[in-house]
């Protein structure tokens, strides 16, 4: 990509950030969402962010992986491990990359 | 950033202007390989969806404000503020320091983010890729969907969209989000819903069942 369309694409990004973040907070008017729809909502934010995150986990390059081993699944059970035990992101995040990264040095996985 | 081929004030541009994590990793990939810019736009639309859930709940908090603080509020409420703030507020009490809550939690969010873009961009060659340092977002991403589990309908619909977004991974644009996001939403209303969902939905794939059976046996007697 070009500098020019790198800039356009960048721009649009942007956009399109504001639009999905602000998406039900253009319309300062009364706004009232059937039941079934709310009871609905209350499932997409927690299947959105584990749709982001399966893959990443669970996949290479589009593919299920075949082995145990690889780092990341430890690390995802370290890290949620941690989650369950103590409720906090930080130690969540630091637990599951000491032992991604401790399983990539010291075995080479 | 700088590894796939922008340039650092490019690369600086995006991350101060692209407040979305997860919609740069899905498009700087594409941009890479010179997909076609509305490729890119779209596939970052999908991965940015949520964003329009999460707005529909932020509604009732923000609707007292006008249309230029509404929008700016909503452009920088990430994934942790959402899912921090609306585990501490259910509901709209203007004056109990629920916006200052929610400017604290922004603010922090958004230099925790921003510091280590900057820094990463500047220090692209200090640091091998092999080390996976990347995978630190994935398990911040991880976290708040644990956060968010509260009951078995959750978890079981946190289940199948986690199932659905890998079997459907090979659909163009992320639209395997988008899939997943469908079949939790079904999953979660037919199990939650109001007692009786479970027994319709039954209900209602054995009346298909033998309307085909019917069917089957109608076109069976006119072949005789």
């Amino acid at each position: 990509m070009s500098a020019a369309e790198s800039l356009i694409t960048i721009a649009g990004l942007a956009a399109i950030t504001i639009v999905t973040r602000s998406f039900f907070l253009f319309s300062g008017r009364e706004l009232v969402l059937p039941e079934r729809v709310k009871r609905g909502l209350r499932y997409a934010p927690l299947a959105a962010l584990t749709a982001v995150v399966a893959p990443e986990i669970l996949m290479t390059q589009g593919h299920l992986i075949d082995t145990w081993k690889d780092a990341r699944i430890y690390a995802a059970l370290a890290a949620a491990a941690w989650f369950f035990w103590r409720r906090g992101i930080l130690g969540t995040i630091l637990s599951g990359m000491a032992v991604l990264l401790a399983l990539k040095f010291c075995l080479g996985w | 950033m700088v590894k796939g081929g922008l340039s650092v004030p490019l690369a600086l541009l995006m991350t101060l202007t692209v407040f979305a994590g997860s919609a740069q990793l899905a498009a700087l990939p594409l941009m890479t390989a010179h997909a076609p810019i509305w490729v890119v736009w779209a596939t970052a639309f999908c991965v940015n969806l949520r964003f329009v859930v999460f707005s529909a709940q932020w509604r009732p908090f923000f609707l007292r404000f006008p249309l230029a603080q509404r929008v700016a509020f909503g452009y920088f409420s990430g994934d942790l503020t959402y899912v921090l703030f609306m585990r501490r507020h259910q509901e709209p009490r203007p004056g109990s320091g629920q916006m200052e809550y929610f400017a604290g939690a922004t603010a922090i969010n958004w230099l925790s983010w921003q510091l280590p873009s900057v820094a990463g961009i500047l220090l692209v060659d200090a640091i091998p890729a092999h080390w996976g340092l990347g995978f630190a977002g994935v398990l911040a991403l991880l976290g708040l969907a644990l956060s968010l589990l509260s009951d078995r309908a959750t978890a079981l619909a946190a289940t199948v969209a986690g199932a659905a977004a890998i079997a459907a991974f090979a659909l163009p644009f992320k639209l395997n989000i988008v899939v997943a996001i469908a079949a939790a939403v079904c999953i979660g209303l037919m199990v939650d819903g109001g007692g009786d969902a479970g027994r319709r939905g039954r209900d209602t794939l054995l009346r298909l069942l033998q309307r085909r059976q019917g069917q089957a046996a109608g076109g069976a007697g006119e072949a005789a």
